[in-house]
């Protein structure tokens, strides 16, 4: 364990030093992060010059809704910045041969392909959510509690299970597929699910939608769980998402591990 | 002397462009049917946004007593939206502008300045066959969540009504090719074009009407006395590779309106087809690689 420790925190420094030799390009890259989420902040903005709730009687006002944005936000950036860029790179080592490479070496597999390349300009968007949460949360009507903060940490942790898991089954995909150019754009359009309070999906198609995103691929729990403990009181049934968050945290990582070791008991070569 | 590369006599020869457009046509078509199983995900994974866009703005009217926003029902809006992904199917290139300027780094641009084949038809040719298999892949879940979602509709406009949408869609394409391309091309004077490319794509995506209708943009001003958001926007390009098109369907934009804005829509492709002809003679003219 303190191997592996080691082993990520050289990973970490070699693209830090990186990224820092190219400094104007980091910037860049992180404006252009900081746009993309200001842009979606302007549309929620747009949305609550309409309406005052997200749903009815749903609580998901103005200010709870940003907290919920927030939590996003955080949850997204470190995996955007810890797993996505080593996913995306995998999808080209199965077609071009180079995951030869990586299996000789004397390292868990899935350690080494999740987790090489780290994109520190993701981090912006999750330092702008902490400001953007600590704004929304000091504007409650009521604070949360202290059990709801100490949490909280924990809860977005098991989010980033969730996703974690689901980025190395769609990298596992690829396997299978030769080439997946996709990954990227199917993370995006899955992600989407998550990035509204779940009590919007109601109704005949949103009643299945959410079991499905909640049961099967537990999507919905990701942001839902940590934001609800802020933005609503801990008592009695309240309990049980949290239950519910950190048991579908635990399968996720389980059966992401078989499906990545199945997937890459399959891979043939495809260097010279 | 081969005839390959004898460009002259090629022109003279009845029906000669024509062979080496379905050539290129042809070459794309096989090209992109290679890795089926990627290109078959990307394109049913792209109906899911519209999804959460639909629950959104369902609770959003679920929560307010008004009959409309902006003009639009909350069935005008989940139509919208669909009609857009139509638009988007017409007006997006993925991966255009990021390839021009990877050949122009990599070099691989200089093969078209010594063959006989114009680079930016060969561009659009292969376009056109990206966008061929895509509507032959994408027709049936297309045309699934269309009729599920009929009810969302108005009923069908009138033809006048529907040409002027096929009119637009048809524009929206060349809008979006010549735009992107032009981008593309600016990798004759910067190394890395992407910075730009993810900033175009940004105005793009806000201002398009991609994430909402822009008539909902009437109400925010520029901080010029009478002049909203909505009334600089009309006058720029980008709503005519998302908005447009869908104010058409549903009657948004009628009438002199409707005229006008195909009027700036056709003044828009034709100055982005100069612009693009002109960076490439511009680029083409300072451009220098080394090697073999």
């Amino acid at each position: 364990m303190v191997r592996y420790l080691a082993i990520l925190g050289t990973f970490a420094r070699a693209c830090l030093v990186r990224d820092m030799t190219f400094r104007a390009n980091f910037l860049l890259e992180c404006l252009t992060s900081l746009g993309w989420m200001s842009m979606n902040l302007a549309f929620y903005l747009l949305v609550f010059t309409f309406t005052s709730e997200i749903g009815k009687g749903t609580g998901w006002t103005r200010e709870p809704f940003f907290a919920f944005v927030a939590t996003g936000l955080i949850i997204n950036s470190i995996v955007q910045a810890l797993f996505m860029p080593s996913a995306e790179e995998l999808t080209e080592m199965v077609r071009t041969g180079g995951l030869d490479a990586v299996l000789v070496k004397p390292l868990d597999a899935q350690f080494l392909l999740s987790l090489h390349r780290v994109d520190f300009s993701a981090f912006a968007n999750g330092i702008v959510g902490v400001g953007l949460l600590f704004w929304a949360v000091s504007r409650f009507d009521t604070p949360p509690p202290l059990v709801a903060w100490i949490i909280y940490p924990a809860l977005m942790l098991c989010g980033v299970a969730i996703l974690y898991a689901l980025v190395i089954m769609l990298a596992s995909a690829t396997i299978h597929m030769g080439r997946n150019q996709s990954l990227y754009d199917f993370w995006f359009y899955i992600t989407n699910f998550s990035r509204y309070p779940a009590e919007i999906y109601v109704g005949p198609w949103g009643g299945p939608l959410r079991s499905v995103c909640t049961f099967v691929i537990p999507i919905l729990l990701v942001v839902n769980v940590p934001a609800g403990v802020l933005v609503r009181p801990l008592t009695g049934d309240a309990w049980w998402p949290v239950a519910g968050v950190v048991t579908a945290a635990a399968a996720s990582l389980v059966v992401s591990r078989l499906v990545f070791q199945w997937s890459l008991a399959r891979y043939r070569s495809a260097s010279s | 002397m081969n005839s390959a590369i004898d460009p002259p006599s090629r022109a003279r020869r009845p029906f000669a462009v024509l062979r080496v457009w379905w050539k290129m046509l042809a070459i794309s078509i096989e090209e992109r049917l290679v890795y089926r199983g990627d290109f078959a995900l990307g394109t049913l994974m792209r109906f899911l946004p519209i999804v959460t866009q639909v629950f959104l703005w369902t609770a959003v009217f679920s929560a307010t007593s008004r009959p409309d926003i902006s003009g639009y029902s909350r069935n005008d809006i989940v139509a919208y939206y669909l009609l857009t992904m139509i638009a988007r199917a017409f007006s997006s290139m993925p991966g255009l502008a990021g390839g021009i300027s990877r050949s122009i780094r990599d070099g691989s641009i200089k093969k078209f300045l010594v063959q006989p084949v114009d680079y930016i038809a060969f561009l659009l040719a292969t376009r056109v066959a990206h966008k061929l298999v895509y509507y032959i892949v994408a027709v049936i879940p297309f045309a699934a969540v269309f009729w599920v979602c009929r009810d969302f509709f108005p009923p069908v406009p009138d033809a006048s009504t529907i040409a002027a949408f096929t009119l637009s869609l048809v524009l929206s394409f060349l809008l979006g090719f010549f735009m992107e391309a032009t981008l593309g091309m600016l990798g004759f004077w910067f190394m890395e074009v992407s910075s730009i490319v993810f900033g175009y794509m940004l105005v793009q995506y806000l201002l398009s009407g991609h994430m909402f209708p822009i008539d909902m943009l009437a109400g925010i001003g520029t901080g010029i006395p009478g002049i909203s958001l909505a009334d600089v926007v009309t006058w720029l390009p980008f709503q005519f590779t998302a908005y447009f098109p869908a104010a058409v369907w549903l009657g948004k934009v009628q009438g002199a309106e409707l005229t006008k804005l195909l009027v700036v829509e056709v003044a828009w492709v034709v100055v982005m087809v100069v612009a693009c002809r002109f960076v490439w003679a511009r680029g083409t003219r300072r451009y220098s690689a080394f090697g073999g």
